[in-house]
């Protein structure tokens, strides 16, 4: 029990950094979605299966494929001729040193953060079912809202624009050899709807 | 048995690593690489008081996981349409450079 | 001790074959108590294993034998009787053949993807059921962990695209990607209707609800139902996109973009590609059975006496002929029509198949004269109507004409 949690934190936190602080981007894509994966494994072991799958599900299996997509999209393949740490990387490594101290400060400070844990609860998934039914069926169709207005608004926003000029027909038709191409393609046309 | 702040460790050190990686990388997709990396850690650490509260069966925890699971696919949907889009007119990715509206 | 062990090794190969409950108690009771889980799981994966690594030799002799009957020509006949040994020539030649990495290709990724796409595809196996008592894990939540395994192998197949450094693998891997997104919905939808009927997410609950037998002879599989037809039509062309296989296979086509995302690769990193594609396909197979078909049930009960696994696995043998069938006899889609086809068609016809098993659920109360073909009219009826419809909608506007040749002079 206590290898196997000191194995996947160390995979979990170790991903975690080469996604933050690798060069080549689409590196640190993959290792994020092995610190994922990690996640995943350290939820199964304190038995939330269903959380458990649903990341690997959405966050492997969608979210990173999104950012690799982004990645490629915006050419962040090919490799970055600038260095890739911004200027103000001293106070940003500051604060969230800060933000780490004053986290662990507070909860080693406190009862509550040595509990020891009661018996594993029984399976959750019929119970999930029921709640999110019943109890918290406002914020199912919320979120379902909310998913609906991302997907349109996600496509809207990535599509090409409308009025983007396209290729003249006209000046690429008068070329000779595509003059050529255009008289041996009306030969074979077959009339389609 | 594994006591409860191994576990809010290992969610702290997840949201700094995040945090850090989100305020000193110049990409704009590794800003949200580290924002996801927060939501993630934030996640750790619900299933963790969840499982070690004296009541596991009021799976509130578990809920709030479910419904930050699916909003930051979706936060990271849109955020990756932006920066397609933004990309599109500025033909570059790095923050620095997209400092138009500075005074 | 070596005694008991042998005993406890004939126990359990029997009990297994007679499909009593608990099989591997009087083995395990040999060892000591620590070594115990790591014996007992040893013990579940390892037939899997063989069994479905011996299935993928069979299915590649069979697949090669049935396409040539399809196509006039006779397979593989000359390695052994009937070319049977044909799949031992296969290894041999991709064992041995040289393993060529382009010179500005990712070393590391591109050693991973193999790996990457046969570790979850494996895991798959984990959860069927393939006997009355043969379930390696039952997992409360089995479906969804079947299906968060299947997502993570793609990917696997963008790093094989993206590490080889050759546009047109780039090209293959984003087209293939695109493509078993789009068909994860209506895969995933098509069995959500399963889990709505049976109530649970656990694979061994969803085979106990298709027990017993209408008018005494049908069994209460949920393929005899109309949504569950519909269901079991959606989630095999489903699978056949998801398995990359034609008439989805733009992928790996010879003919399109060479084979795409496994350009760049050859021998034994192409083998493992091979293995795993194949694998999956069982994996989705085994899944559909379990689904649709009832998993390890007999079909009547005159014929319960066959063991449990038997009736798994011939369901399975038959939905991967049915596989090569559909291979060899169905012209390929092009990319746009297949996306087309996942979103425009059968997202709403999922959704669609939703909507008639629920009211297939609640019409089930009915017990007036006519009621049964009343309900299967009614649910049939909400599935074919918008079938058809949907059907004109989306091929409209084309007109078909004679075709005019134009021959050599």
């Amino acid at each position: 029990m206590q290898i196997a949690f000191a194995i996947l934190v160390a995979l979990t936190l170790a991903s975690a950094i080469a996604a933050v602080s690798l060069r080549n981007l689409v590196h640190c894509a993959l290792c994020l979605a092995l610190a994922f994966a990690g996640l995943a494994a350290l939820y199964l072991q304190l038995g939330a299966q269903f959380v458990g799958f649903a990341q690997i599900l959405v966050y492997v299996g969608a979210v990173a494929i999104l950012v690799v997509f982004a990645i490629l999209l915006t050419r962040g393949g090919e490799s970055a001729p600038q260095p890739v740490i911004s200027r103000s990387w001293v106070a940003g490594i500051a604060v969230a040193v800060l933000v780490f101290g004053v986290l662990t400060k507070a909860m080693l400070s406190s009862s509550l953060a040595h509990r020891e844990p009661p018996p594993k609860p029984g399976p959750a998934v019929r119970e999930i079912g029921n709640q999110l039914m019943t109890r918290y069926v406002l914020p199912l169709e919320a979120v379902g809202l909310l998913l609906t207005a991302a997907t349109i608004g996600a496509s809207i926003i990535a599509m090409q624009d409308a009025g983007r000029k396209q290729p003249d027909p006209q000046s690429v038709a008068s070329k000779p050899a595509n003059a050529r191409l255009r008289r041996d393609a009306e030969e074979f046309e077959t009339p389609t709807g | 048995m594994i006591p409860l702040y191994y576990y809010l460790m290992v969610s702290a050190v997840l949201f700094s690593v995040g945090l850090a990686g989100a305020l000193t990388r110049r990409n704009a997709i590794l800003v949200l690489i580290g924002v996801e990396l927060m939501l993630n850690a934030a996640n750790l650490n619900f299933i963790a008081f969840w499982r070690y509260s004296p009541n596991p069966e009021a799976i509130t925890g578990m809920m709030f996981v479910i419904f930050s699971i699916a909003i930051a696919a979706a936060e990271a949907a849109v955020g990756l349409a932006l920066i397609i889009a933004i990309y599109r007119h500025c033909k570059t990715t790095n923050l620095e450079r997209m400092d138009s509206l500075k005074g | 001790m070596m005694g008991d062990f042998f005993k406890g090794l004939l126990v359990m190969i029997w009990r297994v074959m007679t499909d009593q409950p608990d099989p591997k108690a009087e083995f395990l009771s040999v060892f000591p108590g620590g070594l115990q889980p790591l014996v007992s799981a040893v013990l579940s994966v390892s037939p899997i294993i063989l069994v479905f690594a011996t299935l993928f030799a069979l299915t590649t002799w069979l697949e090669r034998k049935g396409l040539g009957r399809i196509q006039n020509r006779l397979g593989p006949n000359r390695v052994g009787p009937y070319g049977l040994f044909q799949p031992i020539a296969d290894g041999l030649k991709m064992l041995t053949k040289e393993d060529i990495v382009p010179r500005s290709a990712d070393k590391v990724v591109h050693f991973l993807a193999p790996i990457a796409f046969l570790v979850p595809t494996l895991l798959a196996y984990a959860v069927l059921p393939y006997g009355r008592n043969l379930v390696p894990v039952n997992f409360d939540a089995g479906i969804l962990f079947f299906f968060a395994v299947g997502a993570s192998t793609e990917l696997s197949i963008f790093m094989a695209g993206w590490s080889s450094r050759n546009k047109y693998s780039l090209l293959g891997a984003m087209r293939a990607i695109a493509q078993m997104i789009s068909y994860e919905i209506p895969l995933i939808l098509s069995s959500v209707t399963v889990i709505m009927i049976a109530g649970s997410l656990s694979l061994v609950e969803i085979v106990e609800q298709q027990g017993g037998y209408q008018f005494g002879w049908l069994p209460g599989w949920f393929v005899f139902t109309p949504w569950g037809l519909a269901g079991f039509v959606i989630f095999l062309i489903a699978s056949l996109a998801e398995s990359n296989r034609s008439p989805f296979d733009i992928p790996e086509a010879e003919s399109e973009l060479i084979a795409g995302h496994l350009t760049e690769y050859s021998g034994f990193k192409y083998a493992l590609f091979f293995l795993a594609e194949y694998l999956g396909m069982f994996a989705v197979s085994g899944l559909a059975a379990t689904l649709f078909l009832g998993g390890w049930r007999a079909p009547s009960p005159f014929l319960e006496w066959v063991p449990s696994y038997v009736w798994f696995l011939s369901k399975l043998v038959s939905l991967v002929c049915l596989f090569i069938w559909i291979r060899g006899t169905v012209p390929r889609l092009r990319v746009d029509q297949l996306l087309n086809f996942a979103w425009k068609f059968m997202l709403p016809m999922s959704l669609l198949n939703l909507l008639a098993a629920a009211a297939w659920h609640f019409t089930a109360t009915w017990n007036f004269i006519g009621a049964g073909p009343g309900r299967w009219l009614l649910c049939a009826a909400m599935i074919a109507v918008p079938y058809v419809l949907l059907g004109r909608a989306l091929t409209g506007g084309k007109k078909w004409t004679r075709r005019t040749y134009r021959f050599a002079e």
